[in-house]
């Protein structure tokens, strides 16, 4: 089995055809980008057309930190004009 | 009915061998890509056979004499590199060979309209890793040179005209040698001189006659079928 060095970890992301965004598929292992692509392209799209692939080393990625979760992410609640939340969306608006 | 064998065969020996590799390959990811162009070469393998005849018993009941694949598809899957070296031979020649076959009005075009985008993805798929492994460690350099050395001889007989198979043989192979050429010198590898085909060279698939260890492996793929004959799957 081949070193964790020669063969890192690579986080996917898809976007199907008729997706909007890229999401994250999951994960594997390849010696460098191209082979990660065509990995990805067998292991998370069977190959169907259209679809876009993002392959981006695990390493590069920075994740938030679960201890500091509430300090990130919890809302002040008690502040509404925090929030977007007094206008109407026109109608011509889409995908929002 | 003789050409759509030829084709068909070709596809159903190496969907076999590379379905030996279930299990074996050296990582999961390379594992599943042997396992997808296994399962593309048996599709294709099964519209031909299709064409000539009731698939099955095409594939289960024939004897290795009346196999038309060409040799190099028999060939032992050996280790990585050899199993790489057989997939670039196979795939280039392949990709070239279905390329005309869409491009003219035969009995197979349509065919090949729909499998040629599946053995680019082959091609490419064997061209990615001659180039990682003629260029990758000393001895991933040299397993991989001995492995396009050793199958060297079986390349001539991948451009013997097959009757009803209306393509330019002569384009095919100068085409061939030009792209092959190009990936093992990226790859830091030597091509391999001497005549690919001749008296010394193997080449006689087409007509029946195969390699020792292409035996072994149509007993054990016909094994099932041959101790239940008429049974339904």
């Amino acid at each position: 089995m081949s070193s964790s060095t020669d063969w890192p970890l690579w986080e996917v992301f898809v976007r199907s055809r008729r997706g909007l965004s890229h999401t994250h598929a999951g994960s594997l292992h390849a010696p460098d980008a191209e082979m990660a692509l065509r990995n990805a392209r067998d292991l998370y799209t069977r190959r169907s057309e259209g679809v876009s692939l993002w392959v981006v080393p695990s390493t590069e990625i920075t994740a938030s930190s679960p201890d500091e979760k509430d300090t990130f992410f919890e809302p002040a609640g008690d502040k509404p004009y925090r929030h977007p939340t007094f206008y109407k969306i026109p109608d011509g608006v889409k995908h929002l | 009915m003789t050409a759509a064998l030829a084709l068909g065969d070709d596809a159903l020996v190496l969907s076999h061998r590379l379905g030996e590799w279930a299990g074996h390959a050296p990582v999961l990811e390379e594992e599943v890509a042997l396992a997808n162009i296994a399962l593309d070469l048996l599709g294709q393998a099964r519209l031909l056979l299709s064409l000539a005849g009731d698939e099955d018993e095409l594939a289960y009941l024939r004897e290795e004499r009346a196999f038309r694949n060409v040799q190099l598809v028999e060939q032992p899957n050996g280790d990585f590199a050899h199993t790489i070296a057989r997939q670039l031979y196979f795939s280039v020649h392949q990709h070239g060979l279905y390329e005309q076959l869409a491009a003219g009005d035969g009995e197979f075009a349509g065919l090949a309209a729909k499998a040629v985008k599946e053995v680019a993805y082959h091609r490419d798929h064997a061209e990615q890793w001659t180039l990682r492994l003629g260029d990758g460690t000393a001895e991933s350099h040299d397993r991989m040179q001995r492995a396009v050395d050793a199958l060297w001889r079986f390349t001539g007989e991948l451009f013997q005209p097959v009757e009803g198979v209306d393509v330019d043989w002569k384009a095919l192979q100068s085409n061939w040698l030009t792209s092959v050429t190009a990936v093992l010198d990226r790859a830091t590898l030597t091509v391999p001189t001497g005549a690919q085909a001749g008296a010394w060279t193997a080449g006689a698939g087409r007509q029946g006659i195969h390699t020792e260890p292409f035996g072994r492996m149509i007993a054990e793929m016909q094994h099932l079928h041959r101790s239940h004959p008429g049974a339904s799957w």
